[in-house]
């Protein structure tokens, strides 16, 4: 009986492998989701129903957490707006966390004499990791939903440095000592639990893809270390999958930010901006949605760059009106994709799925650049740092080095902007300044129909 | 010392299977485009929940009147549910979309 079961096992691996696989490839997406449900499907139903040493059934109470968790998963599923993608993605990393973080904590409660130190070493670790996943979602779940505001102190990453030793300490002294302090299992549960909240809390804005994907990748790692305490390799290798799939995830958005891992979780954006502040108090030119669309009518390759803003303002649908309207009237429009425009990878490209704008009119950054000089019009919509040019040409910026789309190098921009703010890692945006920048104050979305109404009186 | 090199040696097949994963994982993920970074986060987040296994060995290993190795691994349960559940749903309806091109 017991091969069976390992051979199911074996089975849901590679169903897993398989689905991951072709969930990286376009064409075959959906059903390598498929796929990977169905591995997930079996893993459980197996987990549910093969010999146990130690069984007491206790069936009702799982397959009604089961019932009560599949009905709350396809609810929260279904009512998600596509904008909200990133905080649900977030909440539902936060509940795998905590799962890890449950399992831990009673597999800790079981611990005595005969328990070896690898077990309990990984099992602290297992609970470590699940809750930075757990608190670390939730707030970052917070943050991009706006319950939580960000906040940053010159401190902040000593702080966390010092938790963190303080966590690791705790740990090690423990699995050494395991009978010396009955509590202690507590203090860490606690200490780690804060550790996340605090880890994610300094950490805002166009830093949060990096830290969605990082915290996505430490839910594997825990339920990796689970799959070794409780010697099940369909939890060992879905988790090191998700859990290498994650932080290759966040090594591509760090790259594309050109900042290093370690810069976004201890540094954080903005601050020491000195001597940026008030160098660029210049004059802004203020334009009319007239002009505007005039410029856009007239015009003969227009270049729409999304960002965070046009999530905010739902812009989406509008935008593919715009871009509809445009080409029935003779211009060329496409959109040009920051890698880390939004608030998760990606999340540009979903939004103007749902808006039903073809995947050959997204220009990623290389090749947007590459033919900017052709461009008549950038229609900036609710993007900020992605078009900084201080990311070029200015060493003393934070985000110096950064990879941008180079709008000032097409003929004429435009960019749609609630007000004069800074972007959301509070950085001076010279491009708002420059002479070839005209700026459309207002609501994305309206400002976007109002040139919608205007293009359309026109011939 | 001696314990961690007795460790090892046990179970040296076993961290070969974990690099080897570890890199696999590497491998199929590099060369994903841009368009996909979101779904194939919430799909692979989806496979993260499969931390609900361990939550049904404890219930069911549970002296049923354990009260809260129950409780705590129900709700162990659930949350794994909504994770695996709600990300495969959600990944679906994004995947939905693009195909309507």
């Amino acid at each position: 009986m017991m091969e069976y079961i390992e051979l199911l096992y074996v089975v849901s691996t590679i169903l897993l492998l398989i689905g991951l696989r072709k969930l990286s490839s376009p064409a075959s997406a959906r059903k390598g989701n498929l796929i990977a449900a169905s591995g997930m499907i079996l893993a459980i139903v197996v987990s549910i129903f093969s010999p146990l040493e130690g069984d007491n059934g206790n069936y009702l109470y799982i397959l009604g957490g089961i019932l009560a968790g599949v009905l709350i998963g396809l609810f929260y599923s279904r009512k998600v707006k596509m904008t909200e993608i990133p905080e649900l993605v977030s909440l539902f990393n936060g509940y795998g966390g905590a799962c890890a973080v449950f399992i831990s904590i009673l597999e800790i409660l079981k611990f005595n004499d005969t328990t070896s130190l690898s077990i309990s070493s990984i099992t602290y670790t297992a609970l470590f990791v699940g809750s930075i996943a757990f608190t670390g979602s939730l707030v970052a779940y917070g943050k991009l939903s706006g319950k939580v505001k960000d906040w940053r102190s010159s401190i902040s990453s000593y702080f966390n440095l010092f938790w963190l030793v303080l966590c690791v300490g705790l740990i090690v002294f423990q699995v050494l000592n395991p009978e010396l302090y009955i509590y202690l299992p507590i203090v860490i549960l606690v200490v780690s639990l804060f550790y996340g909240g605090s880890f994610v809390f300094p950490i805002g804005g166009a830093d949060m893809p990096v830290v969605i994907s990082l915290l996505n990748a430490l839910t594997g790692i825990a339920a990796a270390l689970s799959g070794i305490v409780y010697d099940n390799m369909v939890m060992l290798l879905g988790g090191v999958l998700v859990g290498s799939s994650g932080i290759i995830l966040t090594l591509l958005m760090c790259k594309s930010m050109n900042r290093s891992l370690l810069n976004v979780v201890i540094g954080g954006f903005g601050g020491d901006t000195e001597g940026a502040e008030g160098k660029y108090q210049g004059t802004v030119k203020e334009t009319s949605v007239n002009d505007v669309a005039i410029n856009m009518r007239y015009a003969d390759n227009v270049m729409i760059i999304p960002g965070y803003g046009m999530a905010v303002a739902q812009a989406q649908k509008t935008c593919k009106e715009l871009e509809k309207i445009l080409t029935n009237k003779g211009v060329n429009v496409n959109y040009a994709i920051h890698p880390v425009a939004g608030r998760m990878p990606g999340h540009m490209n979903v939004l103007l799925a749902e808006a039903d704008v073809s995947y050959s009119k997204l220009f990623d950054m290389e090749d947007a650049n590459s033919k900017m000089s052709d461009i008549d019009v950038c229609l900036i919509v609710g993007a900020n740092d992605v078009v900084n040019p201080s990311a070029l040409n200015e060493p003393n910026s934070p985000i110096y080095g950064m990879p941008i789309i180079e709008v000032l190098n097409s003929k004429n921009v435009v960019v749609l902007k609630r007000g004069m703010s800074k972007g959301y890692s509070g950085i001076e945006n010279p491009l708002f300044f420059h002479n070839k920048t005209k700026m459309l104050f207002g609501d994305a979305r309206d400002s976007i129909e109002g040139i919608l109404n205007e293009i359309k009186t026109m011939d | 010392m001696l314990e961690v090199l007795d460790f090892l040696k046990e179970n040296i097949l076993f961290i070969n299977l974990l690099i080897m994963t570890f890199y696999l994982g590497f491998e199929i993920i590099s060369k994903v485009p841009a368009v996909l970074h979101t779904p194939l986060m919430s799909g692979s987040n989806a496979i993260s929940g499969i931390v609900i296994i361990g939550a049904i060995f404890l219930v069911r290993q549970a002296e049923t009147t354990d009260y809260l190795t129950i409780i705590l691994g129900v709700i162990g349960i659930i949350l794994g549910t909504i994770n695996v559940v709600g990300g495969h749903a959600v990944t679906n309806r994004m995947l939905e979309m693009f195909k309507k091109k």
